[in-house]
């Protein structure tokens, strides 16, 4: 008899929680709708949805490569599966066209879809849940007036129990805190809207904060760097390896035009975001560009005059005449592959985006490894197509694994005071046996996948 | 100082600067002229040779590099009386306009269609990127890849350049 009461006792508290829980995660249907008539929108809103769409970097994800703008499809690989990003033009049966303004601001506040069902925070929304009403209006409004396109994303590739939408309620209820923002109190207003956006829409954590295994970021470890899609994303706080402190204004002008001359080029996946803020207004920009600045901090006396005196090196360098003879300093088979590969546009005697920048101030040789620096060497930055870009041509295929970690050891050596980097050759190997995928991305931040690279729509194993 | 390299299956002493670009040790030491002269920085393709079955820009690429690996040019894909597969599709769909990118072309074709005879013209068309054309004779050489691909697939032994 006891139990039986234990059982039945046991079968009554699992039915309640589960109740509880199914409550809890529950959502309703909205309504569809008739989409907005073009017309009805006000020409400004419309304007600044597109900045804004420009700062969530919403094309990057929602357009595969070759595909349509916004139309979605891309395969965005997951340590639990591959999630298919989807069709967000107004397209009335594959799009949002059915999508009424508050069931847009639903999704990014709450993650949830028009039907009710919970969305993946492969869409960023526990960053975008942080965005306002008013900022949600626009890009409503902005992408209800992109150009309708038909297509339907493949199914995601999850196995089960992730294929469980319902979990999800679990996750957020563990890791997804509701906005939206509140303004910090005794901070200057550009400080808040910086803060703002870079937390919310621009979900800059979403790269550069590490993830739990659970794939939610880590708060503690806010902006410490992670890698993301075998590029490495650098920290953006206090921890940045940037051999010369970012400000305010050479973030600024990096975030908008994708190049610093003391800094170098974006590429990789931050080349698409570096695009996209070209588009957005200078002032959001910068709002940006002094959050993270502040973020970063203050550089220690030690981190300024470790500066200066990589400045001090890479003017020297401009300076003096270049090595010329390969072998001549008998420094081994690194010195003289960068000396003859390398150093003709990497003398810094033309700054970029032009020219190479000059390695003392590169933050990827100073970076935890040489993941960055290997992608680069072997792919190339693949030029903007219809405008002046920089540009690297591709060392695949030409560098063999032992001269390519000869390389990377020397230029570690001779322009990092950090400690060699210790799986260099693990790195190097398995990216050149195509285990590592490498997206490439064009400098104007279209993707670009040589056939020889994986393509970033394949569904990666 | 005298590098030693193997260019369409001839291995053979150079006397170069280890960090000569390839493209010079080719045309000026071997006399090898298919490979051209474009940009010098490896944005236009018309310098493209193969190196151990790959497709490589020869005008960056410094011989140093190439101790102990197979180098093709146009020239190692056959011979005037025996044009290779590539070489016979070319004549065939007459794909040359001023001819200058054509060696390229001809060589970032060919490390594609070794590695997969079968490759589509999609497949072709995203390959082939890297290289410009600046007559516009795009549509002909997509052609003539596809029948330089239908040529090696008839008769497998055909493709091999040295």
């Amino acid at each position: 008899m006891t139990l039986l009461r234990i059982v039945l006792g046991l079968v009554f508290i699992l039915a309640i929680g589960t109740a509880a829980f199914i409550g809890y995660a529950w959502h309703s249907r909205l309504d569809p709708i008739d989409p907005p008539a073009k017309a009805s929108l006000d020409a400004k809103l419309l304007a600044r949805g597109a900045e804004l769409a420009a700062i969530g970097n919403c094309n990057v994800c929602h357009t595969a490569p070759n595909g349509e703008a916004f139309a979605g499809g891309l395969g965005i690989p997951t340590p639990f599966g591959t999630i298919y990003s989807t069709n967000i033009t107004p397209d009335l049966e594959t799009g949002i066209g059915r999508w009424s303004e508050e069931a847009f601001s639903r999704a990014m506040r709450k993650g949830v879809d028009r039907e009710g069902r919970h969305l993946y925070p492969a869409f960023p929304y526990d960053h975008f849940t942080l965005v306002s009403d008013e900022d949600n209006r626009a890009i409503y409004a902005f992408l209800m007036t992109r150009k309708s396109v038909s297509a339907k994303s493949p199914a995601n590739q999850l196995p089960f129990p992730f294929n469980v939408r319902m979990l999800l309620a679990g996750w957020k209820a563990l890791f997804f805190r509701e906005g939206p923002y509140l303004p910090e109190n005794g901070r200057p207003a550009e400080w808040n809207r910086g803060r703002y956006l870079a937390e919310g829409l621009g979900h800059c954590g979403a790269c550069h904060t590490p993830r739990n295994r659970l794939g939610a970021e880590i708060p503690d470890q806010h902006f410490a760097g992670a890698e993301i899609e075998n590029w490495t994303a650098y920290a953006i706080n206090s921890g940045s390896p940037a051999p010369l402190p970012w400000d305010v204004e050479s973030l600024a002008s990096y975030l908008r035009h994708g190049w610093h001359d003391r800094h170098g080029v974006s590429r990789g996946p931050m080349a698409p975001v570096t695009a996209n803020l070209g588009a957005a207004s200078e002032a959001d920009v910068k709002a940006i560009a002094a959050y993270v600045a502040e973020v970063m901090g203050r550089p220690s006396k030690e981190r300024l005059a470790q500066s200066e005196a990589a400045l001090a090196a890479a003017r020297q360098e401009r300076e003096a005449a270049p090595l010329r003879r390969t072998g001549e300093t008998g420094n081994g088979p690194g010195e003289a592959i960068f000396v003859s590969a390398c150093q003709g546009c990497h003398d810094g005697r033309r700054p970029p985006p032009f020219g190479g920048l000059n390695l003392h101030l590169s933050t990827a040789v100073n970076a935890p490894n040489a993941q960055n620096i290997i992608n680069v060497t072997l792919y190339g930055l693949p030029a903007a197509k219809g405008e002046p870009s920089a540009m690297m041509p591709a060392y695949r295929g030409v560098l063999n694994e032992n001269q390519l970690v000869a390389l990377l050891d020397y230029m570690r050596e001779r322009f990092s005071k950090q400690p060699a980097w210790t799986d260099t050759r693990e790195r190097v190997s398995s990216t050149l046996r195509g285990e590592r995928r490498v997206p490439v991305y064009r400098m104007d931040g279209t993707t670009h996948a040589p056939p020889e690279t994986s393509m970033r729509t394949a569904p990666w194993p | 100082m005298a590098v030693t390299l193997t260019v369409n299956g001839r291995t053979q002493q150079v006397e170069a600067d280890p960090e000569t670009p390839l493209l010079y040790v080719l045309r000026d030491h071997l006399e090898l002229n298919g490979a051209k002269y474009g940009c010098g920085i490896g944005q236009c393709g018309s310098c493209t040779v193969m190196v151990d079955g790959e497709a490589v820009l020869s005008c960056v690429t410094p011989v140093l590099l190439l101790e102990g690996r197979r180098v093709t040019t146009v020239e190692g894909l056959g011979t005037l009386e025996k044009p290779g597969p590539m070489q016979q599709a070319f004549i065939e769909e007459q794909a040359a306009q001023c001819g200058y990118c054509i060696p390229g072309m001809m060589m970032r074709a060919q490390a594609l269609l070794q590695a997969d005879p079968s490759a589509d013209e999609a497949t072709i068309r995203a390959h082939l990127e890297p290289n410009l054309c600046r007559c516009g004779t795009h549509m002909r050489i997509i052609k003539a890849v596809m029948r330089a691909g239908e040529i090696m697939r008839h008769n497998p032994q055909s493709g091999g350049a040295s």
